[in-house]
Formats: structure tokens, sequence, C-alpha cells
């Protein structure tokens, strides 16, 4: 009888007990947290090129079709995230990008190879998003600028939203437009001579001269006489590009995950560039000539499986297709091997084909009655190769420093059918 | 399309725990931040662009 009584006053005490604990889903303790810098990314990159049939010279194959660039790209992306008091997740990022490139076509703008043969590239983004963990849910803003080697300045707008589903997916979208500005710096046989130093000159009117170092000057003419000259008034055509983009995420199960994406793309406005050449059979050139509208819709699918313990695989293949003509395939694999659960080597290998547009010929096979023709090479038909290794460090203590959080160094060789070659080594530095 | 449909029907559901090989850095779903000059590089000397979270044409003198 004692035991009883014994144990029914303990089981009586446990149960006073059960009910004294708060409950796990009080949320009255949270408290919203204040901007902070989340992490900062420093990418750098050479890019070093071998390359004939320029698109400046219309195709040609000899040294004059020289297609030799070189490419020092450095850009910065600094991101702060708050905690607002609905529990959302406010992330703002910033970036800048800077390159810097040298290219042995772009002298031939001048017949004689005395343009300017360098240039640099300046583009600041600006992105913001909200992130509702409830309900799964992440609306976001973007804004991107470029000032691109003085004859092609861009305006980028874009707004995403994603939703995850129950079954471990997300579906998103995505909606971009870039707004571009083309400076019309045509071939020097295409650019107005300055008349005064010769012996007609013009009446009323507005002389643009492009010199061998890149350099536009406009000269106003009134009644025969030089009135002024300024160093800007060189005309823009507009390139306007219109995306949507739709995504959808899915983990399959403990150790693969796949997704697809589709672009459906509209550009309208100048899309070729205007000092390519093309040169016709009868060895007369002018500047190529595209349509003013194109449509795009690549489809892109990866898949990732973590095989075994220490290996990934990530897969991934694209198909592309343009009412210019043009179709393409991509597909690539990349096979990341954890040496260490800190550091993983990445070997690579990427392989791309393409048609050409209908609009494409070599060098000297347009004929003058063609109303669209363009002999830039990257619109041909070829197929490429890229392979390379990237190596990953992320130790839980730092790279050399606490804060350096993750260190990549990536080297890729490309090389394409149509003669051109390719290596660039990049590295990415995270720092949290 | 239907591959991944069908991925989705006979998807094994995946608990939070059992994330960990999902959840690997090097298990996302997205290029590498470091690919950015090779991703630049391609839309300026391929025809095609796209699909890859890169530039689909606009923002820059590529294709």
């Amino acid at each position: 009888m004692r035991k009883i009584c014994l144990t029914v006053v303990g089981i009586y005490l446990m149960m006073i007990n059960a009910y004294s604990q708060t409950s796990a889903n009080d949320s009255s303790l949270y408290k919203p947290q204040k901007l902070k810098l989340d992490e900062v990314n420093i990418v750098s990159s050479y890019y070093n090129q071998t390359a004939d049939k320029s698109a400046v010279m219309g195709g040609r194959t000899d040294s004059k079709g020289i297609g030799n660039v070189t490419d020092l790209a450095n850009g910065i992306d600094i991101k702060f995230v708050s905690w607002d008091k609905k529990q959302r997740k406010n992330a703002f990022s910033a970036g800048l990008g800077i390159d810097y490139h040298t290219a042995a076509s772009q002298a031939y703008i001048d017949t004689n190879g005395k343009a300017r043969n360098n240039g640099m590239r300046i583009y600041p983004t600006f992105d913001w998003s909200i992130v509702n963990t409830k309900k799964g849910t992440e609306f976001g803003l973007g804004l991107y600028y470029s000032a691109e080697h003085n004859y092609y300045h861009s305006l980028g707008l874009n707004t995403s939203f994603s939703k995850k589903t129950k079954s471990n997916g997300e579906f998103g979208m995505k909606l971009i437009g870039y707004f571009d500005n083309i400076k019309m710096i045509k071939p020097s046989e295409f650019s107005t001579v300055d008349s005064s130093t010769t012996n007609s000159t013009p009446t009323d009117s507005v002389v643009y001269v492009t010199t061998a170092s890149g350099r536009t000057t406009a000269i106003i003419y009134q009644n025969g006489q030089v009135v002024s000259k300024s160093r800007t008034g060189l005309p823009s055509k507009p390139r306007d590009t219109y995306t949507a983009e739709f995504s959808f995420d899915q983990v399959i199960n403990t150790r693969m995950q796949a997704s697809i994406v589709m672009d459906i793309v509209y550009q309208s406005g100048y899309l070729g560039l205007p000092f390519h050449r093309v040169y016709f059979n009868d060895g007369k050139d002018t500047v190529e000539n595209l349509p003013s509208q194109r449509f795009k819709l690549p489809i892109g699918f990866r898949l990732n499986y973590f095989l075994g313990d220490n290996i990934i695989l990530r897969g991934y293949y694209r198909f592309y297709i343009d009412n210019w003509g043009l179709k393409s395939h991509t597909a690539s694999l990349e096979v990341p091997v954890k040496i260490t659960p800190f550091f993983s080597l990445s070997p690579f290998y990427r392989y791309y084909v393409q048609t050409a547009v209908k609009y494409f010929a070599p060098y000297e096979a347009h004929t003058a009655n063609e109303q669209y023709y363009t002999s830039n090479y990257a619109l041909a038909a070829f197929s490429s190769h890229s392979f390379g290794l990237g190596i990953r460090l992320a130790p839980p203590n730092g790279v050399l420093m606490k804060s350096l959080s993750v260190l990549e160094l990536r080297y890729a060789h490309y090389s394409q059918t149509t003669n051109l070659a390719a290596d660039v080594i990049s590295l990415n530095l995270k720092f949290r | 399309m239907l591959l991944t449909g069908t991925s989705v029907v006979s998807c094994a559901q995946v608990k939070e725990y059992q994330k960990s090989r999902i959840n690997d850095s090097e298990m996302v779903l997205a290029n590498r931040k470091v690919e950015k000059t090779e991703m630049s590089a391609q839309s300026y000397r391929e025809g095609a662009s796209g699909a890859n979270g890169g530039k689909t044409g606009g923002g820059c003198g590529c294709n």
C-alpha cells in the first residue's frame, strides 16, 4: 500500500513539472536584428586569347584578321543582412566590376591598324531581397549599369520571386530588362573626313571624326566654315533586351537534386556592332547589317549527385534556339573530389556546338544584294571544348586568417574549331 | 520537363536532418562565382547565351 502511494505521488509530481515547460513556439523573445555585414566576395581573373578571322576585319584569315585579346577582370560584392519584426530576412548587395582589356583587332577600326587597342569596362550592381522563411517565399529587385570600352552603355533592371513547395521544391521567376546604347564608332573608311583639310567644304552640317586613338570629335560647320569642335556628339543607337526566366529546383533524394531553367528572350534595336566589317565577293567592304529583332529560347538542366562520401557529380545541359537560325547544345560535367572535408579538387569538361545564323558567311563570301550579312565568327557554325581544374579551400578556422572563409582558384583552357583558343585563371576570395 | 516531372513524382521525402549532403556548398544548383569570367567570355565568343544565370544578350557588347 505504501509503495502504491509513493508511486502515485511520484507520478503526480512528474505531471506538474511537465506543464511548467514553456512553449517551443513562443516567439515573444524574438528581437529584430539590425543591418550587419554578412559576406564579401572578391573575384579576379586573367583571360588570354589567340584568334584570327576577327569580326572587325570581316573574317580575314591573314595577319590583319588577328583577334588576340587579354582581359584583366576584377569584381567585389558586399552583402548586408538584417531581420525585421516579422522575422523576415532582408539582404542588400552592392557590387562593382572593373575590367581592363587589350584587343588587337580593335586597332583595325582604323584601316592602318592605328586605332586604340585597349579599353575599360565599369559595371556597378545593386540588389535587394526579402525572404519570408515561414511562407517559403523570396522577392527581389536589382539594378545594373555598365559602361564598356567607350562604345557600349547599358542600364539593367530586374525583379524576381520564388516560392518553396512542401516537397522540397522551389519555383522561381525573374523579369530582366537591359536598355543599351551603342555609340556608332564605324571603321575609319566610313567615318567622315575633316573636310576643312581638303579642297571641298560642306555647308551646314556636323562632321564626326574618330582619331586613331579612338577619340571622337564633332566638327560643326555653318556656311562652309568651322563654327566649333567638341569631343562629344557621336550618334548612338539603342538595343533593348527583355528576359523572362522560369526555374524549378527539386531535391530528389538525400544525395540528388536537379533544376530546370528556361529563358524567353526578346531583343530589339541595333543588334550588330558598328565596327564589324563585311567584305563582299567583289572586294568592297561595308558594316555588318543584322535584323532589328531577335527571339531566343535557351533551356538548361542541372543534376547534382553526391557519390559515396567524397565525390560530387555536377552535370549541366542546355539546348538553345533562336529565330536567326542558330541552334546549339551545351554539355558539361564537373567532378569535385573532397580530398578532406575542407579541401577539394574539381576537374571539369565542357562541350559546345552550334549551327550558323542565316546571315553568316566567311570573308568575301557575301553578295551586295543580300539584305542582312555578318562575318562575325561568334555566329558561325563551330564546336568548342573547355577543360580545367578548380581548387577549393574552406577550413573552419579560415584560410590564412579567420575572416577568409573560402578560397577558390580555377584554370580553364578553351578552344574553338574557328582557330580561337583561350586560357583563363580566376581567383575567388570569400570573407565572412 | 518530363524527366523533371517524373523525378518529382518519385522523389523521396527528405527531412531537414537528412540534408547534410544536399546542403553541401558544392551541391548548389548554380555556377560558382569563380566561373564568372569564363561565362562572360562564352557570351562574347559563342552565339548562344542564357539559362545558366548569366547574361541573355543585353547589358554587354556580347551576342
